[in-house]
């Protein structure tokens, strides 16, 4: 360990070599890269937040006062597309891009101006995507699903929109291949894939969802631009198509895209718990399984999505069942994840409060999950604010938060410095309150049916709007706290300790000093005779 | 397999949920105690609704005992195994086949109970055989026409709230919101009390949702496709719901009424209906008020007159896009004052009407008469900037839509 830092300060020149813009176009480091997605994520996360602000505002009371309703349907069209394929997929390729080479003892990813390709791509996306706000028309306002024969009713907006998607989903395919080339080829000696860090194990698994059903999305939206433009007749029954389809499609594409926003976070999880519990992950194996059942199950689940088509009753059974099944993997990783802390010794650090608040909430969209799994039942609730409820629970608290535990978690290690571990507990109290007023109240609105993506509603849905705007308002600001803990953190946290988390077992932590220097393993470790040990 | 023929839990057992919830949150809140606060599925009004709700009530129970589980076990580690209170962790307590096996078994024989009375449910709602009465509603952008094929019946059915009730961003609502705000129709869908009804949903632009829950209906509206569902409505009353999928700008402003009437009244309303709507080739406009019932008239109509009816058309159709000033919300929604197409010949401007422009919402108005169509364009040809002085007579539409 000692011998690593010092190889490491011996090759510390990178730091003088070029000035800070050349760096930022040119760099190859995995830890450059990962900071910069983590940077432009967190940004991301405020632009789609603000436009989740503008929708609640709208929502307030009964009534057209903020927004115009098509300017409101862009904006819940776009607040999901910046917050799934700009806030939260490109933060946990920012983990990725941190924590996997150091938690498998390599020297940095397999492929690194690939890995530079993928995160500047990113951003002629993103202005393609907000830009499409400015374009006569305006941006795309058919819900982020973009379903025809209404997407082909907007203007140039939707074409930036299926551009800049196209970009997106090669920049993330770009990073699977990297992070699977790496995982499989780059782990040190004695790093076998059964001992590696559950982090890396999610991410591996994801990964592979990427590259299957990203190229489906692609072919998807392709389909949509030619008949848009090029005269085909994909989803037109005019001319022989059928708009049926392109949910088939795209939900093919979608459902796995759900369990690539959860998957890493079940990683993070299945990293917070055990240190913080002071024990050794519960089931480790089955965890593996566990993950690896739900991203196989995930592609067969997608027509529960479309339950309202009409599609025949055998086509709704299968899709049920099939959908059921998931609560079991999921469920055995929750099971995991308390007996994990039983018997521990648990310490409540902010990492493991976003982590236990991420279980409690993460259960909650389970149950609704499996209320909606019920066809019957999503046929009354389809397309309404029980559907909204049911997947902020699983990603606000799910996704977010455990990337929020993960920064809180890293951070010391990554800057070599501490947060405000009191500020960091009002961070997170403040957004278990405010999450919880914010979206519980949403079931009640779909349990009485307010539709979703409307701007203005009945009179019986005003109570609990006006309850879910305050609460989502607080929840937003609260997010102010985090960056200023961050941000302070770096400039002036406490010095941390090496190991900050006494139980904390991955490479970073053991074999490396905090902050982790430029360029770390590279002579790898040999954790043969080693890792045993723990 | 008892619970399968058992009764669902009555609705005295949600109501107690409800009051409960209810409660909580009037005791929070004395302040709002009058105001509604539901926390359920309404009180449904169609056997299969009525399945739904005692389907979903019966999952929560399932959900409720599994929380109280999972929290209990998850509350006790946190509260028992604390290191603030000295706990040794039991670093070998990390690996159980036989737990592991245990808790993947017993959740699946629980979606197994699950999952049977839900089948059960789906066989029902899919069985669609031997109506009494078939009805097709077709979604447009932004309304519902209902066509009842027994009876060569059919009306479209528009929001009636009036835009000054909605307000605009900037512009407050004059008058105050009524009751029903945003649930209201001018002509509400009229079914029998009792009977099978056949629903035929399908759509004339983009995917619409046909959605009303007291009757357990939710179905998309696909163009180019029609879809079926039904219902038996079993008390008489008025049941709300609204379109389901969005579906362009006014997708928050197209709700949907059914009327449930017993036998006789529904007879009564069929005949009334009938000399109002019965000819199939005189589409109908749905304003009230406004000249939809009326054959057209044979002459030339004064220019007065017929900017008057355009008026009405155009707040029933126009308005919500174009604006009462006419000056559109560009570039979306192009103004009307000052337009190129408006101020030009007629022939272009008959043309958008009829046809609409397809890439935009500018949908296609050929449900409108002929005398509405020339009502709505003398409208517009002599109101705000516009000032062509000349009227557009129906025959005018009447021969382009020959052509």
């Amino acid at each position: 360990m000692a011998s690593a830092t010092v190889h490491d300060h011996a090759h510390d020149h990178d730091h003088h070599g070029p000035g800070p813009w050349t760096r930022i176009f040119t760099t190859t480091n995995h830890k450059d890269i990962g900071s910069m997605y983590l940077w432009f994520s967190l940004l991301m996360f405020f632009v789609g937040g603000a436009m989740a602000l503008l929708i609640r505002a709208e929502l307030f009371q009964p009534g057209l006062q903020v927004v115009q309703p098509e300017v409101f349907n862009s904006l819940t069209t776009v607040h999901a597309l910046v917050m799934i394929f700009g806030a939260v997929m490109p933060a946990f390729v920012g983990f990725a891009n941190w924590l996997i080479p150091l938690q498998i003892g390599a020297a940095d990813m397999a492929f690194p101006r690939l890995n530079n390709w993928s995160f500047w791509l990113m951003i002629p996306a993103t202005i393609l995507l907000m830009g499409s706000f400015f374009v006569p028309g305006g941006a795309a306002a058919s819900g982020w699903t973009l379903y025809p024969p209404l997407s082909t009713q907007g203007g140039i907006g939707v074409d930036m929109t299926i551009i800049a998607i196209h970009i997106l989903g090669a920049s993330s395919i770009m990073g699977s291949i990297n992070i699977i080339t790496t995982i499989l080829n780059l782990r040190a000696p004695g790093m076998t894939l059964m001992r590696m860090p559950m982090f890396v194990w999610t991410w591996l698994i994801t990964a592979y969802l990427i590259i299957a059903v990203m190229p489906v999305l692609a072919g998807c939206i392709t389909m949509l631009l030619t008949d848009r433009h090029f005269g085909t007749s994909f989803f037109n029954a005019a001319g022989g198509g059928d708009p049926t389809m392109f949910m088939h499609i795209f939900w093919f594409f979608g459902h796995p895209e759900v369990y690539i926003l959860i998957l890493p976070a079940f990683g993070i999880m299945s990293q917070i718990i055990p240190t913080f519990s002071r024990k050794p992950l519960f089931g480790y194996a089955s965890m593996v399984y566990a993950t690896a059942s739900i991203a196989i199950l995930s592609f067969i689940v997608w027509g529960h999505h479309m339950f309202t088509v009409g599609m025949p009753a055998a086509g709704q059974l299968f899709f049920m069942y099939a959908t059921m099944l998931i609560a079991v993997p999921t469920g055995v990783k929750i099971f995991n994840w308390i007996a994990t802390m039983w018997r521990g010794s648990i310490s409540f650090e902010t990492p493991m409060l976003f982590a236990i608040g991420f279980l409690c909430m993460f259960t909650l969209g389970g149950f609704s999950g499996l209320v909606l799994s019920i066809v019957p039942v999503d046929i009354t609730l389809h397309n309404t604010y029980y559907v909204v409820a049911h997947f902020h629970y699983v990603l606000f608290p799910g996704a977010i938060w455990a990337l929020m535990a993960g920064v809180y978690f890293w951070l010391p290690k990554w800057t070599g410095r501490m947060y405000n571990e009191t500020l960091g507990k009002w961070h997170f109290w403040l957004s278990a309150i405010a999450f919880n007023v914010t979206f519980f109240p949403q079931h009640f609105l779909g349990l009485a049916g307010m539709p979703r993506r409307i701007p203005d509603y009945a009179l019986q849905f005003a109570e609990w709007n006006m309850i879910s705007t305050v609460g989502a308002f607080a929840l937003g600001f609260s997010q102010l706290l985090f960056v200023y803990n961050v941000v302070s953190c770096i400039r002036s946290g406490a010095k941390a300790k090496e190991r900050q988390w006494e139980s904390a077992d991955s490479l970073e932590w053991t074999h490396l000093p905090s902050p982790v220097p430029y360029h770390t393993f590279e002579t790898p470790p040999d954790l043969r005779v080693a890792k045993a040990a723990h | 397999m008892k619970f399968m023929n058992a009764k669902f839990p009555e609705y005295a057992v949600a109501s107690w949920v409800r009051y409960a919830i209810a409660g909580i949150a009037v005791l929070l809140s004395p302040a709002l105690a009058l105001a509604s606060y539901d926390v359920n599925i309404a009180q449904p009004a169609s056997t299969i609704a009525a399945q739904i709700y005692g389907l979903h009530m019966y999952i929560l129970y399932f959900c409720a005992a599994i929380f109280v589980v999972v929290f209990a076990l998850m509350f006790y580690s946190i509260f028992k195994f604390r290191h603030s209170k000295g706990a040794k962790p039991d670093v070998n307590f990390h690996e159980s086949t036989f737990i592991e096996i245990i808790w993947t078994i017993i959740p699946f024989f629980i979606l197994l109970f699950m999952a049977i009375p839900a089948t059960k449910t789906v066989l029902d709602m899919k069985d669609t055989s031997n109506p009494d009465l078939t009805i097709k509603a077709t979604g447009y952008q932004w309304g519902w026409r209902y066509d009842y094929a027994a009876e060569d019946l059919g009306f479209y059915s528009n929001l009636a709230t009036p835009w000054s009730q909605i307000g605009q961003p900037g512009e407050p609502a004059t008058e105050a919101k009524g009751k029903d705000y945003l649930l209201e129709v001018d002509h509400p869908l009229v079914v029998p009390v009792g009977k099978r009804v056949r629903m035929l949903i399908t759509s004339n632009d983009v995917i619409h949702g046909w959605y009303v829950p007291q009757l357990g209906i939710n179905q998309y509206g696909i163009p180019g496709f029609i879809k079926d569902v039904w219902f038996r409505a079993d008390r008489v009353g008025t049941f709300k719901g609204q379109c389901s999928q969005i579906c362009g700008k006014l997708h928050g402003y197209m709700p949907i009424t059914v009327v449930v009437k017993s036998d006789a009244d529904y007879a009564k309303w069929v005949e009334e209906s009938k000399a109002k709507w019965g000819n199939k080739s005189t589409p109908l406009v749905a304003a009230p008020g406004t000249a939809a019932q009326e054959p057209d008239p044979e002459g030339p109509l004064l220019l007065a007159d017929l900017k008057s009816r355009g008026e009405k058309v155009y707040a029933t159709n126009c308005v919500a896009c174009h604006q009462a000033t006419g000056k559109g919300m560009p570039p979306a929604f192009p103004a009307l004052s000052g337009s190129k197409v408006v101020l030009g010949p007629v022939d272009g401007q008959i043309n958008l009407l009829l046809n609409g422009k397809p890439g935009t919402a500018m949908a296609s108005f050929a449900r409108l008469s002929d005398l509405e169509i020339a009502a709505v364009m003398t409208y517009t040809k002599n109101s705000w900037d516009n000032n062509v002085g000349k009227a557009v007579q129906p025959a005018d539409i009447k021969a382009q839509r020959k052509s």
